[in-house]
């Protein structure tokens, strides 16, 4: 064999010398990992200010999801709002109708929780057959990060909420307002008033300087830049939960206040952006599983489309509504594979197939797709979207 | 018990963010506003993304039609075919819309941009007058078209338990391929190489237009903040800086300075050809007098737009698209 000159002759970077510190006061990734960004489809929306985003979850291993590559969606765009010019309103059916400064936010007792985020349209354009060629675009309308805020619960009872109020209507500060309505029992269970994201502030596209995290429950309901909490006795019927985000089955009938986001789970690599480019021998295959309804006990996966299952490891215990990885270490022969994955959470749900839930809701559901995802991977190592029978 | 934080909401406070509207009308002001108003309010505030009869331009949502499509493979979900409230209705328009330029309309003018809303779905006849007090009277096509979420009992029920390991199917074949369809966005991959292309040009281009460059440098540099504020409202239609692309209207990268109709790519209208073919230039004073009122300027302009009535408005935005250059 020959000698790699790698080794055996000296690089510039082992004689000379690299950048001083500050040489990035806020770091970015270095310049070989220019494609590992967020992606968006033009043709799903009319325009970038009301459209969505996705992470490249491809290209992404552990649970953590950096804010900069965290998917964004927005509906009158990201705004600017100033951590001085913040104010949060709670009134309605409390006792004391309040308003809050951030730094009255800050004084309160916080909380440190990691938690999963999904669109409720994440997979949404594969309901008639596979159609995005990439886990990102597949799947990638999900992030995953570790909160800090202060429990809903706190300042409701901070204005002394009337117990016969059922309800809270939450509302962000940009012009989409993108209000929601939330029973009251989920309100005081574990809604968070985050400021932070992985230790730091919000970024401005997930809601700076205030969010609303709704653990488990479909993306929409995390409203941003929230300014406003109403204890009401009904549910407001606003846009965003009845003619969107709102699940049209095969008779026309549509389904409403579908919150949680059910198990499920993918293969992120190897996947279409992510082929196999090492030849057979030992392989990775790595993915996410997660629940909107607990923790995630087991994840499965096949290689052959579904016949055989073998059980994956998962690097570490599933978390209540958290991202879990798994691994599944294998010797791949060099054969074609088709690649599926399986999740089950703590409730004893078994993620479903595309057939399974397409019987009992057609295909016009748009949201909330949890199916089992495929991945074709052929011999010489990349892979496509494909469905299977 | 509590904390001592915070302070009272005052109710002046109170009701200048508590708006949202309920099924039963609750939380409407007074007010009304009838179907022929609302068309005229219509084609001046929405028209340019919904269109002129609510049908939706490009890929902006149709406001109207799909009546009996729901159960149809591609259903078309407007407010006369999907929405189960009226209310929601009102209080989307009168909050979020129009895109760009929220929360500018009086309650009598979203009174009677959604009566032309139900007249466009041929829910009401075009005398039809929407007030708080008509309000009930109104019930949408599909008001009984929602149930609440039963996957708990049609789904869940059925998908627990110990899955299958082995044999769990005979035999497995593709069925359908996504790269058949193409409609992936590319990677990017082999973006750097297009990129650099791109760049030479845009250099050569800041060389040769010196001029414009001292112009930029002798601009008011709170005008063309305050110019830049009032594009918020040309941002649903208008992309400006890197990357723009045409939308809705032309990229408006260097337009003042510019022979109108000249960004290339846009379809433009004959109105704004026939302006253009008599010589029309777009500089501060031209510009200013069409977004000042552009019907009145440009009859059969496609730009729907009411116009910014401010002096100040519009020296600010001609100031800020003069500092975009090129």
């Amino acid at each position: 064999a020959t000698p790699d000159p790698l080794i055996t002759e000296v690089q510039p970077w082992a004689s000379g010398l690299g950048d001083g510190v500050d040489a990035s006061p806020y770091g970015l990734p270095i310049q070989y990992e220019g494609d590992v960004v967020r992606r968006n489809v033009e043709w799903l929306t009319a325009d970038t200010i009301s459209s969505i985003n996705f992470t490249p979850i491809h290209a992404l291993d552990g649970t953590i999801t950096p804010q900069g590559c965290a998917f964004e969606r927005h509906h009158s765009g990201a705004i600017d709002l100033k951590k001085d010019d913040y104010r949060l309103m709670i009134n309605g059916m409390v006792d004391r109708p309040l308003v809050f400064s951030y730094a009255d936010l800050e004084r309160f007792p916080r909380e440190n929780h990691v938690y999963f985020c999904e669109c409720a349209a994440n997979t949404g354009m594969e309901w008639a057959g596979a159609q995005l060629n990439g886990a990102q675009f597949t799947h990638g309308m999900i992030h995953n990060m570790e909160y800090t805020g202060v429990p809903l619960r706190t300042l409701l009872e901070e204005a002394g909420y009337d117990t016969a109020g059922k309800w809270v209507y939450v509302e962000g500060a940009d012009a989409s307002s993108n209000g929601r309505s939330i029973p009251m029992e989920k309100a005081l269970d574990d809604v968070l008033i985050a400021f932070k994201a992985n230790g730091e502030a919000l970024r401005k596209e997930h809601g700076y300087p205030v969010r609303l995290v709704v653990p488990g429950w479909e993306g929409n309901m995390w409203v941003k830049w929230i300014r406003r909490i109403e204890v009401t006795d009904a549910p407001v019927e606003s846009r965003e939960e009845t003619s969107k985000y709102t699940d049209v089955l095969e008779n026309g009938i549509a389904r409403k206040w579908t919150w949680e986001m059910d198990a499920k789970s993918v293969v992120t690599s190897p996947s279409p952006q992510a082929p196999i480019t090492h030849g057979k021998g030992p392989l990775v295959i790595t993915g996410l599983a997660w629940s909107g309804r607990g923790a995630i006990k087991r994840v499965d996966v096949s290689k052959d489309g579904g016949k055989t299952w073998e059980t994956a490891r998962l690097a570490k215990p599933g978390e209540k509504m958290a991202l879990t990885r798994f691994y599944l270490d294998t010797n791949w022969d060099g054969d074609e594979m088709m690649l599926q994955s399986r999740a089950m959470d703590d409730t004893g749900y078994v993620q479903p197939t595309k057939t399974q839930l397409r019987e009992v809701r057609g295909l016009n559901s748009i949201y909330h797709n949890n199916c089992i995802q495929t991945w074709l991977v052929r011999a010489n190592g990349e892979a496509e979207n494909v469905e299977v029978s | 018990d509590t904390f001592g934080l915070g302070r009272t909401a005052l109710p002046e406070e109170i009701a200048a963010w508590d708006k949202d509207v309920r099924p039963d009308g609750t939380g409407l002001p007074d007010g009304s506003g009838d179907v022929l108003t609302g068309e005229e309010v219509f084609a001046d505030q929405c028209a340019v993304c919904h269109g002129d009869f609510a049908e939706g331009v490009d890929n902006w949502p149709k406001l109207a039609g799909g009546a009996g499509t729901l159960a149809d493979e591609d259903p078309l979900k407007t407010v006369g075919s999907y929405w189960p409230y009226l209310s929601t209705a009102w209080d989307y328009v009168n909050r979020s819309m129009p895109f760009g330029n929220a929360q500018t309309l009086d309650a009598d003018e979203v009174y009677a941009i959604v009566a032309y809303i139900l007249y466009s779905n041929d829910l009401v006849d075009e005398d039809f007058v929407l007030s708080n007090e008509t309000f009930a009277d109104v019930e949408l096509p599909n008001h009984d078209g929602f149930i609440l979420d039963n996957r708990l009992e049609t789904e869940h029920s059925k998908w627990v338990g110990e899955p299958c390991m082995e044999n769990c199917k005979e035999d497995v074949k593709v069925t359908m391929r996504a790269m058949v369809l193409d409609v992936t966005p590319d990677e990017g991959k082999d973006e750097p190489a297009p990129a650099m292309v791109e760049d030479a040009p845009v250099v050569e281009e800041t060389k040769v237009e010196e001029a414009p460059v001292e112009e930029v440098v002798a601009l008011d540099p709170e005008l063309v903040a305050a110019g830049a504020k009032v594009f918020k409202k040309c941002k649903a239609c208008h992309q400006v800086g890197d990357g723009a692309k045409n939308k809705t209207g032309p990229v408006l990268n260097g337009i003042i300075g510019q022979a109108a109709g000249a960004v290339e790519g846009f379809k433009y209208s004959k109105a704004l050809k026939a302006k253009a073919e008599g010589g029309l230039v777009w500089t501060d004073e031209t510009l200013a007098e069409f977004l000042r009122k552009p019907k009145a300027f440009m009859k059969g302009t496609k730009m729907s737009f009411a116009g910014l009535k401010k002096e100040k408005d519009l020296a600010a935005i001609t100031a800020y698209l003069t500092s975009l250059g090129n």
